[in-house]
């Protein structure tokens, strides 16, 4: 397939991630945006690493098509790592506001 | 002792001990006891100065190296001391003089609280030290050191009774027109380093040296030098601290007027002769800044009232003699009046402080009148100064007086004709003040009448002594045509002066010119002195307002006057300018301005910090948009 295809894909999911985050309240919204732009990096990433992959210059070295397939496995085990942390930062400001809503988070302003 | 000039280092050490210890003891000190320390550290001083102009005499000179003063790179200078002819001939000058003030003053000043009186000697203290180390360095910089001393000592002790704001303010006149002439002196110093990397006397004397010198150097450092040499020795234009000077105890006003400050100047051409003796433009400039000098002075002199004023003015007009010898290469001849000029005119100011004394402060001789029968030893003494300083023979001041004027009419017969006006109108406000003062019927009160006394030993002893050698202290220099190797002065400054002396041509006088300079000059003197005799003996007190020239001359050519209106007042317009407008305006406003900008900006900063996370990312990728922009299109 054609690598444009997926650029597009990925700029299209990012874009709405980034849409997401800025228009939206909701924090647990956010939070998948921010793992929708997360993923649409790592599709990049995969689709990148694939094309190359096929070039002579891949086939010389082991390790060259898929240095970048190991970055999306790290980026995935951060990602995890953060939701944890992430949803559990949430789960307490809902006990104690009642609410998950980000607008409501600027009380150190005063 | 092997050799005194193992000791010479206490020379201006003891002085400085005085100070420390009367300065430090001044609230438990009693006064007998400061009196006493301060005239026996400087008496300590003057006996191995003896001993030092001994070793002299006997044509042994040394320089002492004590240790590395300054020591940078090529530059190196060493805190030497010289004894040489010139310095050790000062040295007797300094401590003996001063040493007969110090005793003077232990009765003068009695009336004074023990923590004042002890804090008058420490000043003194200082003083005579600066001024010892000052004759006694070896290099221009430790010459420098004494010369800030003395300068700084004058304020002080000027000022000493600070409570009287004008007296003060005379303090601060004497502080800052030295400074003036102090820039000089520094911007000498600093293009001799320049030119030559060292300061001290006998490198920049040397003819390696003098040979890297080119004519303007040289006419430039000598006339900075000269610019030093007028503030410190009250010359035109910077003599006005000098009359303004009395302000300080009389004793106080002998001190600087006859054995050390004024002289330093003189001291510093004298030393420096042989640079001057190649800058003939500064000769001419010194003589004539002498010439003028002794001739203003001694027409204000003429017309003052105040017994200490006639005297000051009378100070400046004999250091303008001095100048012009200097200037017209009789540098012997300005040592000598130097010296005897230390004598009869320190012996002047402690008479006059006698008389100030005993009638209770006066010291407007209009008030004063008849004190012969009252006050026998310093009437005697007091005459004899004022015959000394007139210039007639065999007084000390005839001597020197007429060596320079024999001097100036070798360089020029004008120089010598006015330096002849300038002796007449010294005998004549001379014999004025004596006449006002001696002379006639008392005009003072009945109770100052009632007072009137000779005063006590302590004061009258050091006037005998100086009388004597105000009497007989010229002959050591009676001139060749007189008596063949009459002038011993001569014989033993010539080490110093001898490079000089062959720099200079000589301007060879035939006895019979000489004799009849002389006679001259006596004779004008005499006459005046009659004149004024005859006219002050009788003086009677008048309300008359002076006329003409007269009240010039009471003004004192209004020369304050002039320096207030095109110096003082313009400079504090322009103060008050820079104060009000540009220090108010520019910048406090600049500062300020920085400030409030600051303050302004933050203000408006603020909102962007609104708490609110959704801005923030916004700002955020609208950050990283630009960032596409400019690197992809840009």
């Amino acid at each position: 397939m054609d690598i444009k295809a997926y650029i597009a894909l990925s700029l299209i999911l990012f874009t709405i991630g980034i849409v997401g985050v800025l228009i939206r309240r909701n924090a647990i919204l956010i939070f998948m945006c921010v793992e929708l732009m997360l993923n649409a990096v790592n599709l990049l990433l995969v689709a990148f690493s694939q094309m190359h992959a096929v070039s002579t210059a891949a086939k010389a070295s082991v390790t060259y098509a898929s240095d970048a397939q190991i970055f999306v496995f790290f980026i995935m085990i951060v990602a995890a790592a953060e939701v944890s942390v992430g949803l559990a930062i949430i789960v307490m400001l809902y006990r104690n506001i009642h609410s998950v809503d980000v607008n409501f988070l600027n009380r150190l302003k005063n | 002792m092997n050799n005194i000039f193992d000791f010479a280092w206490l020379i201006p050490v003891l002085p400085l001990i005085g100070f420390i210890i009367n300065g430090g003891g001044r609230n438990v000190l009693s006064k007998g006891m400061s009196g006493f320390i301060g005239s026996a550290v400087v008496f300590l001083s003057f006996v191995i100065s003896i001993l030092v102009f001994c070793q002299v005499l006997k044509g042994q000179t040394a320089t002492i190296h004590y240790f590395d003063f300054i020591n940078i790179d090529n530059l190196k200078i060493g805190f030497d001391f010289k004894l040489d002819q010139l310095s050790s001939l000062f040295l007797l000058i300094i401590t003996g003089v001063g040493f007969l003030i110090h005793v003077y003053s232990t009765s003068y000043m009695h009336g004074e609280p023990a923590k004042d009186f002890a804090k008058y000697f420490s000043f003194l203290n200082l003083f005579v030290f600066s001024m010892l180390l000052l004759v006694m360095g070896s290099n221009y910089v430790i010459m420098f050191m004494g010369w800030e001393g003395v300068g700084l000592c004058s304020y002080l002790l000027i000022g000493y009774w600070y409570k009287n704001k004008d007296f003060t303010r005379a303090g601060n006149k004497a502080f800052i027109m030295n400074r003036i002439g102090d820039f000089g002196f520094l911007i000498a110093l600093f293009w001799m380093i320049d030119k030559l990397g060292t300061v001290s006397y006998d490198q920049v004397f040397s003819t390696e040296n003098l040979a890297k010198l080119t004519a303007t150097d040289i006419k430039w450092i000598t006339l900075f030098l000269l610019l030093g040499a007028t503030g410190k020795s009250a010359q035109i234009p910077l003599y006005t601290w000098l009359p303004d000077a009395m302000a300080g105890p009389t004793p106080v006003s002998a001190l600087i007027h006859a054995a050390t400050m004024v002289t330093a100047g003189i001291y510093m051409i004298a030393r420096s002769n042989v640079l001057y003796s190649l800058a003939p433009v500064t000769m001419g400039v010194v003589a004539i800044i002498g010439l003028t000098t002794a001739i203003l002075a001694a027409s204000i002199a003429l017309k003052q009232n105040d017994i200490k004023k006639v005297l000051a003015y009378s100070t400046v007009s004999q250091l303008g003699y001095m100048f012009l010898g200097l200037g017209v290469g009789a540098y012997t001849g300005a040592v000598f009046h130097v010296m005897t000029h230390a004598f009869f005119k320190a012996l002047l100011f402690l008479g006059a402080g006698s008389v100030i004394h005993a009638l209770g402060g006066e010291q407007d001789m209009r008030n004063m009148g008849g004190l012969k029968k009252h006050m026998k030893i310093t009437h005697i003494t007091f005459l004899i100064a004022c015959f000394a300083i007139a210039g007639l023979p065999p007084f000390s001041g005839f001597f020197s007086k007429d060596e320079i004027l024999a001097g100036a009419y070798g360089a020029h017969p004008a120089y010598w004709a006015i330096g002849v006006l300038g002796a007449a109108m010294t005998a004549f406000y001379m014999f004025r003040l004596y006449g006002m003062t001696f002379l006639g019927k008392f005009r003072g009160t009945q109770a100052q009448e009632d007072h009137l006394h000779e005063s006590p030993a302590v004061i009258t002893i050091p006037l005998i002594i100086l009388a004597i050698l105000s009497l007989f202290g010229g002959f050591i220099g009676i001139p060749e045509f007189m008596m063949k190797g009459g002038h011993k002065l001569q014989t033993f400054l010539d080490p110093i002066f001898s490079e000089s002396n062959k720099i200079l041509k000589e301007h060879p006088v035939s006895h019979s010119t000489e004799y009849l300079l002389i006679g001259i000059s006596v004779g004008v003197a005499l006459v005046m002195l009659v004149w004024a005799w005859m006219k002050y003996s009788k003086y009677q007190k008048t309300n008359e307002e002076a006329k003409g020239l007269s009240k010039v001359l009471e003004n004192k050519w209004y020369i304050d006057e002039t320096h207030d209106s095109i110096l003082v007042r313009p400079l504090f317009a322009f103060s008050n300018f820079l104060n009000n407008i540009f220090e108010k305006k520019g910048i406090d406003g600049l500062v300020n301005g920085v400030g409030k900008t600051v303050n302004y900006g933050a203000r408006q900063l603020r909102w962007l910090q609104s708490g609110q996370v959704g801005v923030y990312i916004l700002l955020m990728v609208l950050g990283m948009l630009a960032f596409f922009i400019i690197q992809l299109f840009l």
